[in-house]
């Protein structure tokens, strides 16, 4: 109950500044110009594609490329809101306030940590109207959307936890922000050495954020993928509990 | 009657032998007191003394390296959720988020301690009412002024009812009429809980406080209430003469320890404290033209200089 009341604040918090409601324009802007594009080039292909057998449908060649380009924007994006969430609260004193109330550690990062993900949540719902807005002319493959929407969100809840955890290393929110950046493009990039170097780097693609997001692209609804994300996130969120707890323990 | 006493003797806080190190330097050691119901505690020491430090760990920010802390007979340590409900606190910075009006700050602070909905927005508007803050309810926190900051922040501090409220300078950074105010809501506030606060004005803790505690490097250096620093005999004479006789002659006046010359024809004469000069300085009066004569108490001053500057200088 505790932790709702702690992300509603936050979630209210991001809406009252011009923050969120310039990166949800800017998300919304940016993809919808992708979107035509893709509308478009699809439109040019469809007669090609007719004589196909087995032809890749519009939920192929515009719902998962679009999905491609918002997961790059999403992570250049969650280090802006991710930067402040502890920084800020250090910085101005505000966590004090957290730690001598009755709340316990985890709820205050469940939280902090739901606040931004709902967040996220409304940018992907915006996303998903505009290839749900093609179902009036075409057949969507339904399943395969939904697929791409829960990779969407996992690897945002993922990327949310990240950041969230190196805010609370430092009291300065650029600081956070730019390792996060950082973190999340190495993991995003990690498989490109898997792909250079061949053997021995099973394990660093395996680790990359891209490789699991692109199952999920394709409609793979794979456990290990869904696995991979929330053990990501869950290690994150622990890690932040642990650093808030030495913080109090070591001032 | 009876009643009324077993309340003022109640104990609120307990706190034994409280120690805390930032890397090698130990900023508290071995703090000890106790709070009974009632009672204004004012914190007194210079700047880095470990007054803040003792008084985070008091309200569960910073984990103490050794010691108890009991609040309302509760283990801070082993049930911090259950003896947090009982303590408000405000730190030296007050924590309030910048975007939030005063109504959403207060509520958000009422939910964070516990309170079901409903009591949460009678808690708010009973404590506005009280602090002075109910013209100011939809304005947003960013823009008052550090006057209303630290009410809010004093109103957060005490919404949830708590028998014992810790605040960490709640005056400083405050015009003199604020700081008025400020004073009149804790000692109207303090009537039936424990207040606990922390100072570097001298004055502020003599018209405030009922009890006093100074620390120094770590370690309480006095402790004693005011009541019993008012009631003491004096201690030394202040004079005032026209034509003072040489420093030499005030000193060999019998009963005479030590002479502190003011300036201005002004002299501090240090006695015993059964022993005043006084009868002597009058026969003396019309020689040395006496202006001025009047016995002064060891006040909080005296004590913190003596207690706090001589123990460096040594």
């Amino acid at each position: 109950m505790i932790v709702l009341t702690i992300a509603v604040r936050e979630w209210r918090s991001l809406f009252l500044s011009p923050l969120a409601w310039t990166l949800l324009a800017v998300v919304q802007g940016l993809l919808a110009w992708v979107f035509l594009l893709l509308v478009d080039d699809f439109r040019d292909l469809q007669g090609q594609l007719a004589n196909l057998d087995n032809a890749p449908g519009v939920t192929d060649l515009v719902a998962a490329p679009l999905f491609r380009v918002a997961a790059w924007i999403l992570l250049l994006l969650v280090p802006l809101l991710t930067m402040r969430l502890f920084s800020q609260e250090r910085r101005t004193g505000t966590l004090d306030l957290l730690l001598s109330s009755p709340v316990a550690i985890p709820a205050i990062v469940l939280g902090k940590y739901l606040g931004i993900l709902a967040f996220f949540l409304s940018a992907i719902a915006l996303i998903t109207l505009m290839p749900l807005s093609l179902a009036v002319g075409a057949t969507l493959d339904i399943g395969k959307l939904l697929a791409e929407v829960l990779g969407l969100s996992l690897l945002a809840g993922a990327a949310i936890a990240i950041g969230m955890y190196l805010s609370t290393l430092t009291t300065q929110p650029a600081v956070a922000a730019v390792a996060t950046l950082g973190l999340l493009l190495a993991l995003w990039m990690v498989d490109m050495a898997s792909a250079t170097q061949g053997a021995g780097s099973d394990l660093l693609g395996y680790l990359s954020l891209q490789r699991h997001y692109d199952s999920f692209l394709l409609g793979l609804f794979d456990s290990t993928d869904l696995a991979y994300y929330l053990l990501l996130s869950l290690a994150f969120l622990s890690l932040a509990i642990r650093r808030l707890d030495d913080l109090r323990l070591r001032g | 009657m009876r009643v009324e006493k077993i309340m003022i003797d109640e104990i609120l806080v307990q706190v034994e032998r409280l120690a805390r190190c930032y890397g090698d330097t130990r900023v508290v050691d071995g703090v000890s007191f106790v709070l009974f119901r009632g009672q204004i505690l004012g914190f007194l020491g210079p700047n880095g003394a470990g007054k803040s430090t003792t008084l985070r760990m008091l309200a569960g920010v910073l984990a103490p390296d050794a010691g108890r802390i009991m609040i309302g007979g509760v283990d801070l340590l082993d049930q911090p959720a259950q003896a947090k409900r009982s303590l408000g606190y405000l730190p030296e910075q007050p924590p309030l988020y910048c975007e939030l009006t005063v109504d959403e700050q207060l509520y958000y602070s009422a939910r964070l301690h516990g309170l079901s909905r409903t009591a949460s927005h009678h808690a708010v508007a009973r404590i506005k009412q009280r602090c002075g803050l109910t013209e100011v309810s939809r304005r947003l926190i960013g823009h008052l002024s550090k006057g209303y900051h630290q009410r809010v922040g004093i109103a957060q501090a005490v919404l949830h009812d708590p028998s014992v409220i810790v605040l960490d300078e709640p005056t400083a950074g405050l015009d003199p009429i604020q700081s008025r105010e400020i004073r009149e809501l804790i000692r109207e506030l303090s009537q039936e809980r424990g207040v606990i606060l922390s100072s570097h004005l001298l004055a502020e803790v003599q018209a405030l406080c009922t009890d006093v505690q100074m620390m120094r490097a770590g370690q309480l250096v006095y402790a004693g209430s005011l009541t019993d620093l008012e009631c003491q005999q004096s201690i030394c004479l202040r004079i005032g003469l026209k034509k003072p006789p040489p420093l030499a002659r005030l000193e060999q006046l019998p009963g005479v320890d030590q002479v502190d010359e003011l300036g201005n024809g002004c002299f501090r004469l240090h006695h015993a404290a059964d022993a005043a000069p006084t009868k002597l300085l009058i026969e003396q009066a019309s020689d040395w033209e006496l202006q001025e004569l009047t016995p002064e108490c060891a006040s909080l001053e005296q004590i913190f200089v003596e207690l706090i500057l001589k123990m460096d200088i040594k």
